[in-house]
């Protein structure tokens, strides 16, 4: 596909571009075009499509959304790093999101967070040797009154306590095998 | 009150078999009445209703809603399409209203939608819903389907010559997105800033098309003023706001929850009765009545009725209505840094005092909490939050952001200057003592007493 913008493309991103999006990727963004009333409206969506096929939004997938769509690297790039739920770096199958909002901090949430730490060996912010895991806490995940909570695999766990710890984790390891 | 009018509109269908969001369910439970009946009413008549009943926006400001939408213009020459956009954004710390709405009530949300169509003309809603509300995405999905297999949503809908339908779109993070404007801007696509008003939504909004936010708790209010009239609505309020409220409470209490209680229920009550009160060996000190971004309230507020004016007259503000407590064992200074590092993380970066000023404040919070604070540094932070006061910045996040801080260093003030001068924090000697006993976290509190919860 021939596209405006190849030129503008930084020359490192260009080299690290191997990749072109999947006939589904296409497929996805095709169906959010017809949907939205002007291209740009697709960013967020299309940025959410990229990372749930492949993990994480590299440079090498903003390349390639770019060709597809013609928008340029640089305003998909300003959307992408602005929000929490896009991920520009590589994270491990399963992101445990531990609540660090207020609430759950008045319940001792941060002895929660430094048990998964402590059980993954890792600090927050990292993701495990064998990328099963990454750690990273969000603020206030709406169930304040069953706090600690945590939210991992697209599930809600509530009321933790540290002696729990343990065994989640081996059963959300379960999950990224 | 009958049973024909119910003192609990918005929770009246969610039923313990955990069917509620199910459309068969709703409809047994008098559910798309309010719709049905919107059907036979002029514009004209859904607006004044709207506007009698004294609905206020449940999402924190409290804007009389039948005064927003009047701006919207209507008519055949009005620009078109009109858009309606549900704010179930919800990051705000220490709030969790609008997922249990979302959870268990979609269908009386979008109920709220159908209703706001018919009262504006609109033919296009949107959900705009916080990404990491997983089920409350499942449900609302199933629920938007079952709609349209109904003939609810689509063309010609029950018969009539509304056509609506109404698209799910999920966030990808950011506190920021709540802020109406930045919420539009995020739906085109782009990086959540606030935008510059006027122009108003109301008048071009979404892809500059005339748009209505609203939080979902008040959409959910919508069917049933419509269904039970604006003077029964009234009624509902025990002083001088009408309707009911979801409200809720969060910290050490015995029975942490959520309960639909008259507006104007007082602060004692929701604490004492609903709550359960606090936890034994834990004492009240302080709460944020609504939110994460509201003043704190001592307990010579407890008989304040949670009423929009009367949280306002002292010095704090109702926001969303769910109430954060402070105990006497948790240290204010971590509490308030907690909320300016979220805030402080969350600023969308567009101004000054909100981007420079609120990382300053995190960083002499720190400074203070950790014992190399100097009495100076109070001075500092009472000088950041004048600088990010309503009017010096571009969106209401920075002057939210710096309301638990300017309360609490006017009410526990003692505490910021005991770390200073005995340089450590005299609460953690406490809380290391909790966490070897393996207490930090000790309740799990399920259901209760209190009928009403939810
Ligand atoms: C930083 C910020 C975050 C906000 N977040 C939300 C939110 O999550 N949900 C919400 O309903 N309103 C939120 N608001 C308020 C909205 O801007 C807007 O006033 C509200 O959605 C209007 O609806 P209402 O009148 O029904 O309350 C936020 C405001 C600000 C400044
Ligand atoms: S107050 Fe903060 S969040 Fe609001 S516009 Fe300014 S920088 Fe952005
Ligand atoms: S503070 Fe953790 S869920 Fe609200």
């Amino acid at each position: 596909m021939e596209n405006l913008h190849q030129q503008a493309i930084p020359i490192a991103l260009v080299e690290a571009d191997s990749t072109r999006l999947s006939a589904e990727e296409q497929h996805g963004i095709d169906a959010l075009i017809s949907h939205s009333p002007q291209l740009a409206g697709i960013t967020i969506d299309a940025l959410k499509l990229i990372q749930a096929e492949r993990g994480w939004v590299s440079d090498a997938s903003l390349h390639a959304l770019s060709l597809y769509t013609n928008i340029p690297v640089a305003d998909l790039d300003s959307v992408a790093t602005f929000y929490n739920l896009i991920f520009r770096q590589p994270v491990g199958t399963v992101v445990l999101h531990p609540c660090d909002g207020i609430s759950c901090d008045l319940m001792g949430a941060e002895h929660i967070r430094q048990c998964l730490s402590q059980q993954l060996n890792i600090n927050t912010g990292e993701t495990t040797p064998d990328n099963h895991f990454t750690l990273i806490p969000l603020p206030c995940l709406g169930a304040c009154d069953k706090a600690p909570v945590m939210i991992a695999n697209k599930q809600l766990f509530e009321n933790m306590t540290e002696k729990e710890i343990p065994e989640l984790i081996k059963a959300l390891g379960e999950v990224s095998k | 009150m009958s049973q024909t009018f119910p003192h609990n509109p918005l929770t009246r269908f969610i039923t313990s078999d955990e069917t509620s969001w199910c459309l068969e369910q709703y409809q047994a439970h008098g559910g798309y009445q309010g719709f049905r009946k919107s059907l036979d009413m002029s514009q004209d008549q859904l607006l004044d209703t709207l506007k009698e009943s004294n609905l206020r926006g449940r999402g924190g400001a409290g804007f009389p809603t039948g005064l927003k939408w009047s701006f919207v213009p209507r008519g055949n020459n009005a620009p078109s399409p009109r858009y309606l956009i549900v704010n179930a954004d919800e990051m705000e710390p220490g709030v969790f209203k609008d997922r249990m709405l979302l959870e268990k009530t979609p269908h009386q949300i979008i109920e709220g939608l159908l209703v706001g169509a018919q009262t504006l003309g609109a033919s296009i809603g949107y959900i705009f819903l916080r990404g990491d509300y997983y089920l409350a995405e499942e449900r609302l999905t199933q629920a938007l389907n079952e709609c349209r297999a109904a003939n609810l949503l689509g063309q010609n809908i029950l018969g009539s010559e509304l056509n609506f339908d109404i698209h799910l779109h999920t966030s990808a993070g950011r506190y920021i997105c709540g802020e109406e404007t930045a919420l539009i801007n995020s739906m085109e696509g782009k990086r959540a800033t606030p935008r510059a008003k006027p122009p108003f939504p109301q008048v071009a909004g979404l892809w500059g098309k005339p748009t209505i936010v609203n939080n979902v708790e008040t959409f959910c209010n919508l069917p049933h003023i419509i269904n039970f009239g604006p003077q029964w609505f009234k009624e509902l309020g025990l002083e001088e706001d009408a309707g009911t409220k979801i409200f809720g409470v969060s910290g050490r209490v015995n029975n942490p929850g959520l309960w639909e209680l008259p507006m104007g229920t007082p602060i004692r009550e929701i604490i004492e009765q609903h709550a359960g009160g606090m936890c034994d060996g834990y004492s009240l000190k302080g709460f944020l009545p609504g939110g994460g971004s509201t003043d704190f309230l001592v307990t010579e507020h407890l008989d304040v009725p949670m009423d929009y004016d009367a949280i306002g007259k002292q010095g704090s503000r109702m926001g969303t209505g769910t109430i954060i407590i402070l105990d006497d064992k948790y240290c204010p200074v971590s509490m308030v840094l907690n909320l300016i590092k979220f805030f402080a993380q969350e600023s969308c970066g567009w101004c000054t005092p909100c981007r420079d000023g609120l990382p300053w404040a995190q960083v002499l919070l720190e400074k203070i909490e950790s014992g190399e604070g100097e009495l100076e540094d109070i001075t500092q932070l009472e000088e950041l939050c004048r600088f990010a006061a309503p009017g010096n910045t571009f969106c209401a996040l920075a002057p939210g952001a710096v309301e638990p801080l300017q309360s609490a260093l006017n009410y526990f003030k003692k505490d910021f200057e005991s770390h200073i001068t005995q340089a450590c924090c005299p609460f953690h000697v406490q809380q290391d003592l909790k966490l070897d006993l393996g207490h930090s976290h000790s309740m799990n509190k399920d259901g209760g007493e209190s009928h009403e919860q939810v």
